[in-house]
């Protein structure tokens, strides 16, 4: 994104002249360079945001299909313990994730309805005993530490603040991810807006920033040495 | 809205080498649980990574006078003067750090690009170099550890005092809705696994946890103390010869208190 760097080396360089160039036009009137600077920058600047924000976000994430659909809508009326049948804390305090077939099989160890997913579901992966590849949209990098359990059951946060409406849904949406980090989309925030250190909603982006940022509001915590913020290691293994 | 702290905490080691038979157990546990990788031939111990390394000391005196001390080196987690401990006030990019709330220095590595200034900063030869990026024997890369992340070639790693077992041992608390833990939930990988009970580890502040009595063992001493490290590795020994190598004075030398200049 070279363009992007000179354009940004060019507002340190343009600045000043404007100034100079304002004062000139009181002494020396129709001096339209400035003006004319400001217009072209504009314009150029707008054009590599353009490429910057829209065209290459595009050409650096690559989609991908879940296995199967999930409704997560229709099997919450089905089962009894709410998110925590499927997402639940084991013994030690770590965090189930994603459901294995275990908390699927009581209910499809047989084809149920006539949907296309379920038959895939039963067919493939049930009676053949394999764990479903499911695409994790809240994947965070190999060095990253996360604990539910500090949030969910210290700080009492709902799973919305961090993942936004998937326990609502009726359909699993598709799975983008970076092609040179492998990462996942939703890391670094879907709309381009998102790339301006702008959000919406707090789960619009999970990045570093996203995280030390609740961490200082909410904890205060600044035990760093060298950053005043959380330490490295609360967040990294 | 500000939560409720936790104490901080101060870890640190207590090492009795009247224990230690230098067996090297420590230093196999510490490779397998930080997925510390290794190569085909390690004779070149200079490339060779050991976030802890038994150390052999002699008192250089002939036979029958000889006597020989081993000396297990993990990294000395210095506190330096307010955190600010060599490594970390020489790295360029923050990928090392100093925790205020549990006294580790924390190693990040995917953070460091290699410029290796710590370890030269380091006067414990306790930071490593990767040469080359970790090739592990066939099959064994499905028996890792998921809770500590691998290296690759061209950063730096060290211990870290085994931190994911705090991370793991606080997970498990927060679930019970706890804060503090005890003293044996958080352990590193050494001190359980030294046979002789020669490392004691935790919390330095903590009255109730074996090592603020230890430290304060007339036997005690820090590894090159003077160099105002303040590390939180301490080591107990009944030889006096032990002692005064750890603190590396030269023959002739005494070993009184230094006077501080400022
Ligand atoms: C019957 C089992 C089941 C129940 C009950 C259930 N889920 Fe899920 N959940 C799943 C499956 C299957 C997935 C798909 C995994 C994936 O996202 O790749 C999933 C995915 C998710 C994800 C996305 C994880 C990620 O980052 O990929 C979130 C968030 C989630 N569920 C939240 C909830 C919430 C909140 C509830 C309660 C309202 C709930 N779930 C109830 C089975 C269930
Ligand atoms: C409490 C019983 C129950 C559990 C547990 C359960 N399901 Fe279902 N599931 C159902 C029912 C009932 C249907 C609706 C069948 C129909 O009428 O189409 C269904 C439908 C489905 C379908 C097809 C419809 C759709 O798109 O969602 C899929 C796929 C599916 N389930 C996957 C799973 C997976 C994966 C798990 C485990 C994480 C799971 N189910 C756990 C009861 C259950
Ligand atoms: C503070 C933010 C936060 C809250 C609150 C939160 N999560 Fe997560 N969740 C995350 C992050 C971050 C990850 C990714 C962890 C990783 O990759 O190490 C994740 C991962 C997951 C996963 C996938 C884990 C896997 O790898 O298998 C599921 C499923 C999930 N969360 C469900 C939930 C549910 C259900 C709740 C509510 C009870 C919840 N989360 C609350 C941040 C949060
Ligand atoms: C919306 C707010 C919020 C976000 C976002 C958030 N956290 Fe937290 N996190 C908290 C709070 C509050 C606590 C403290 C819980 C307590 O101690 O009561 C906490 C605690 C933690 C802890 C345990 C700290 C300890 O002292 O043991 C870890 C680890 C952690 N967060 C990691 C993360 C990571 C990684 C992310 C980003 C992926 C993240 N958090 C995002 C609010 C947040
Ligand atoms: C509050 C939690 C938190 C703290 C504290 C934190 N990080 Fe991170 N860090 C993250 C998360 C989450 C990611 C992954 C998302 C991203 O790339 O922003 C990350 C990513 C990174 C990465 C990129 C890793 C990769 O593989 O892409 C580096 C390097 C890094 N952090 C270094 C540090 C250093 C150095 C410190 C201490 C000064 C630190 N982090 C403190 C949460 C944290």
């Amino acid at each position: 994104m070279s363009t992007e760097d000179e354009n940004i080396k060019e507002v340190e360089a343009v600045e000043p002249a404007e100034d100079e160039s304002s004062r000139l036009k009181s002494e020396n009137p129709g001096n339209g360079i400035a003006g004319m600077t400001v217009l072209f920058f504009t314009i150029g600047f707008a054009a590599s945001l353009i490429v910057g924000w829209i065209v290459f976000p595009n050409l650096l994430y690559s989609k991908k299909e879940q296995p199967i659909d999930f409704n997560h809508v229709m099997h919450m009326e089905e089962v009894d313990d709410g998110c925590e049948s499927c997402h639940f804390f084991r013994e030690d305090g770590t965090y189930s994730g994603v459901p294995k077939l275990d908390q699927c099989i009581d209910c499809h160890e047989e084809i149920q309805g006539d949907s296309r997913d379920e038959a895939v579901f039963v067919e493939e992966y049930i009676s053949k005993g394999k764990e479903v590849p499911w695409l994790i949209y809240s994947k965070q990098p190999d060095c990253v530490f996360f604990s539910h359990s500090a949030h969910v059951r210290l700080a009492k946060m709902d799973c919305v603040t961090c993942h936004g409406p998937i326990g609502e849904s009726t359909t699993l949406k598709t799975y983008e991810y970076n092609r040179i980090t492998g990462y996942s989309r939703d890391i670094w925030g879907r709309n381009p807006e998102n790339m301006l250190g702008l959000k919406k909603n707090t789960w619009d982006r999970m990045k570093m920033n996203d995280c030390a940022e609740c961490h200082m509001e909410e904890t205060g915590r600044k035990s760093s040495v060298s950053t005043h913020k959380d330490g490295c290691f609360v967040c990294h293994k | 809205m500000t939560q409720e702290h936790r104490k901080a905490k101060k870890f640190g080691m207590v090492i009795d080498l009247d224990k230690c038979t230098g067996c090297g157990s420590c230093m196999v546990a510490c490779m397998a649980e930080n997925n510390v990788p290794f190569r085909e031939n390690e004779t070149d111990k200079l490339k060779s990574i050991t976030w802890m390394r038994v150390y052999k000391l002699t008192n250089g005196k002939p036979y029958p006078k000889e006597e020989i001390c081993y000396l297990p080196r993990p990294c000395m987690h210095c506190e330096g003067h307010k955190g600010h401990s060599p490594c970390v006030t020489v790295c360029p990019a923050i990928a090392t750090d100093y925790d205020m709330d549990t006294g580790i220095v924390s190693q990040i590595p995917t953070r460091c690009f290699g410029c290796r200034y710590c370890m030269a900063a380091c006067p414990y030869h306790a930071r490593y170099f990767n040469w080359w990026d970790p090739v592990w024997p066939e099959g064994m890369e499905k028996s890792l550890s998921p809770n500590v992340s691998p290296r690759m070639r061209g950063v730096v790693e060290k211990c870290t005092f085994c931190f994911h077992r705090y991370q793991l041992a606080l997970d498990k608390a927060y679930a019970e809705e706890r804060r503090e833990l005890e003293e044996h939930e958080y352990q590193t990988s050494c001190t359980q696994a030294c046979p002789s009970d020669a490392i004691t580890f935790g919390d330095l502040l903590n009255k109730n946890h074996a090592v603020y009595k230890l430290k304060k063992s007339t036997n005690a001493f820090r590894l090159l103390e003077k160099l105002g490290t303040n590390p939180k590795i301490y080591y107990l020994s009944s030889r006096e010869w032990v002692r005064r190598a750890g603190d590396n004075y030269r023959p002739g030398e005494g070993t009184g208190k230094i006077k501080s200049h400022h």
